[in-house]
């Protein structure tokens, strides 16, 4: 029982940076109907920003700050200089772009920072809590962890409902056409969205970094994994997206905990398999709203 | 449309097999080992040019299917030490069946959905050998044991006898491919990829369609995993990672998803290019971890700009040149002139219906 809570407790805090992908995932596909490969490696670069500012710095705080800040700028940046040219051109191409954006940031990560595992700082202690004698599994910062997702996705939730920006950008979303007749930039709503994501993305980074050390590569699982978590949860929600993280997570916690160390080489395995079922009986995600398909 | 005789297809092949073997003889060992190298990269990136260009599907777990080959000829070769020839139909049926599965439950999905339970493939097929390491290794993988046949004499190089090998395979496979597409069953998938309904009213079987092209595509990789075994004499899960899978639908891409010339073109720009980038890099002086960068970063370059500038790949730009001078011949399996190659892979967004209904066409 005790160990049924661990794994579920250190299973949430996973969950919780899985959705944060899936959640950046969903941003941009909401706004342009387009996966955006590079999200990991958005993540990645925005990380190594924070691991020199806080090498230079010596201030967790502000390394934090930093990347959050860069991966708004790289969100934005990325969509105005290589994906606004394929708006109208078949979807494959913007979708190779990114691939090719993810392949760039990884090599210029390689050529700067060369491909050793670096160590990456945590805000608070990673000592396990304890709730009396018992240890819960999951340390103050993973509290942290947990926490800055859920506040990010609700600032982001209230944000959307109760703003015009956000009424923009579901209006976007929702019918491009009609919101442009409307007087809505939708461009810029879609430019707004990638910097969002390119946010969510870099707080993610930060996030998970410490349990993966930071390499060039160091976001693909997760990446993996978070993308995984936005199609169980369903492309076109946001709700969706941080369930399917935390159903993710959860199970691939239990998986890793119950299996033993086969079950912790079987991640990717098991996450399949969850993928495959849940899209067996809801081949669109969890989440997304009841569609006619023709064949 | 254009079509290109069967006649032709093998006049090509051929004169492609003489040109090959006589590289292979004049040029040094590492050549070889590169030439070896392409016929891998072109067996497995034709049959995504397949699935992509022909049956519109997209795949971003075609690294796994070729681990699977290539495990399946390890585990044949270290147990059972077949002959090579019998090993590699077994791995291609093998992989065959196992692309069947993935196929099966592919053919439910469309676009994202597709691309992400494919990807995820990509991702844990490889953690299995890590799993069983009894079976398969660990990471430290399988050696595979391969040697010139003796009537080659004790002297053959090895690289040499590995470049034929694989070049025969990747030939043989080309002239398959290219004769299945103009075939009942080519026609059948270009008809689902453009069109289901009229497809499926015109006598398609759209499912059966989809998950032939997923079987045919699984093949030809497990094909390519198992010349990968033997030409670097090692099944390890580090070969099959996701950037193997990302690359050979860069290498579809880059070439040119509409053709099979497209595979090759792209074939070789995949292996080629890192290797003279990493050339140059390393004459200028720069450091190792430096140098062996610089092909990945100008590769994400190359990827972004031909994109950018040139959609329908270095297959689409040779056309194009070609048709200046009215020489263009090449067999395409679009209807001329096609306004963009990536079209097929529209279906990593949205069904069209969708896309109409809220009006973002």
């Amino acid at each position: 029982m005790v160990e049924f809570l661990q794994f579920t407790l250190s299973g949430i805090s996973f969950g919780m940076v899985y959705a944060a992908i899936a959640l950046s995932l969903v941003l941009i596909w909401r706004g342009t109907r387009l996966l955006n490969f590079a999200q990991g490696g958005m993540a990645m670069f925005t990380t190594y920003v924070a691991y020199e500012v806080i090498r230079q710095t010596g201030s967790y705080w502000a390394g934090f700050v930093v990347a959050l800040a860069a991966g708004l700028v790289l969100g934005a940046v990325a969509q105005l200089t290589v994906i606004r040219p394929t708006l109208g051109k078949p979807e494959l191409n913007a979708v190779i772009i990114t691939i090719g954006l993810l392949i760039l940031l990884e090599g210029l990560a390689g050529i700067i920072y060369g491909g050793q595992f670096r160590s990456f700082p945590t805000a608070f202690s990673i000592i396990g809590l304890k709730a009396g004698s018992t240890p819960l599994g999951v340390s103050r910062f993973d509290v942290f962890v947990a926490l800055a997702v859920l506040v990010t996705t609700l600032l982001l939730a209230v944000g959307f409902r109760y703003t015009t920006a956000g009424l923009r950008m579901r209006a976007a979303a929702f019918n491009a056409n009609v919101a442009r007749l409307s007087g809505i930039r939708v461009a810029r709503v879609i430019t707004v969205g990638w910097a969002l994501a390119g946010l969510i993305g870099a707080l993610a980074g930060v996030l998970v970094t410490p349990s993966t050390f930071l390499y060039p590569n160091s976001m693909d699982s997760i990446f993996v994994l978070g993308f995984t978590a936005a199609v169980i949860g369903g492309l076109d929600s946001p709700a969706g997206a941080v369930i399917g993280g935390l159903l993710l997570g959860v199970a691939l916690s239990y998986a890793g905990g119950y299996l033993g160390s086969q079950g912790s080489n079987l991640t990717a395995l098991v996450a399949l398999g969850i993928l495959v079922v849940v899209l067996m009986f809801r081949p669109d995600g969890i989440f997304s709203g009841a569609r006619v398909r023709r064949v | 449309m254009r079509m290109q005789s069967s006649p032709r297809i093998l006049g090509a092949a051929l004169v492609t097999a003489v040109v090959i073997v006589f590289l292979s003889i004049k040029l040094d060992t590492f050549r070889d080992y590169q030439i070896a190298e392409i016929a891998v990269e072109v067996t497995a990136v034709a049959g995504l040019t397949v699935l992509t260009g022909l049956s519109g599907q997209i795949s971003l777990g075609n690294g796994a299917f070729m681990a699977i080959g290539a495990y399946t000829t390890g585990l044949l070769l270290l147990h059972l030490s077949w002959p090579f020839i019998a090993v590699l139909v077994i791995a291609g049926l093998v992989t065959a069946a196992a692309g069947a599965v993935v196929g099966v439950a592919a053919a439910r999905l469309r676009g994202p959905y597709l691309a992400g339970a494919t990807l995820l493939l990509g991702v844990a097929l490889p953690s299995v050998a890590d799993a069983y390491q009894g079976t398969f290794g660990g990471d430290q993988g399988l050696n595979v044991v391969f040697t010139t046949p003796t009537f080659l004499g004790s002297t053959f190089p090895l690289t040499r006898w590995q470049a034929w090998v694989c070049s025969a395979v990747a030939l043989v496979t080309l002239v398959l491919l290219a004769n299945l597409g103009r075939s009942r069953v080519g026609r059948s998938w270009r008809a689902v990829r453009d069109d289901e309904v009229a497809a499926a009213l015109a006598g398609v079987n759209v499912a059966r369609s989809r998950v032939l092209a997923f079987v045919v595509s699984a093949a030809c990789a497990g094909l390519a995993g198992a010349l990968l075994a033997i030409i670097t004499e090692l099944v390890a899960p580090g070969a099959f990672t996701l950037t193997l899978s990302i690359s050979l639908l860069t290498a579809a891409v880059i070439g040119g998803l509409g053709t099979l010339s497209g595979a090759v073109w792209g074939s070789l720009v995949i292996v080629l290019v890192p290797t003279y980038a990493t050339d140059v890099a390393t004459s200028h002086g720069l450091s190792t971890a430096v140098a062996s960068n610089i092909p990945v970063a100008a590769y994400g370059v190359i990827l972004i700009l031909v994109m950018l500038l040139f959609p329908q790949g270095i297959a689409g730009a040779v056309r194009w040149f070609l048709g200046l001078f009215g020489l263009s011949s090449a067999p395409t399996w679009r209807r001329a002139p096609a306004p963009d190659a990536a079209r097929p892979a529209a279906l990593l967004a949205e069904p069209p219906e969708t896309r109409e209904k809220e009006g973002t066409q």
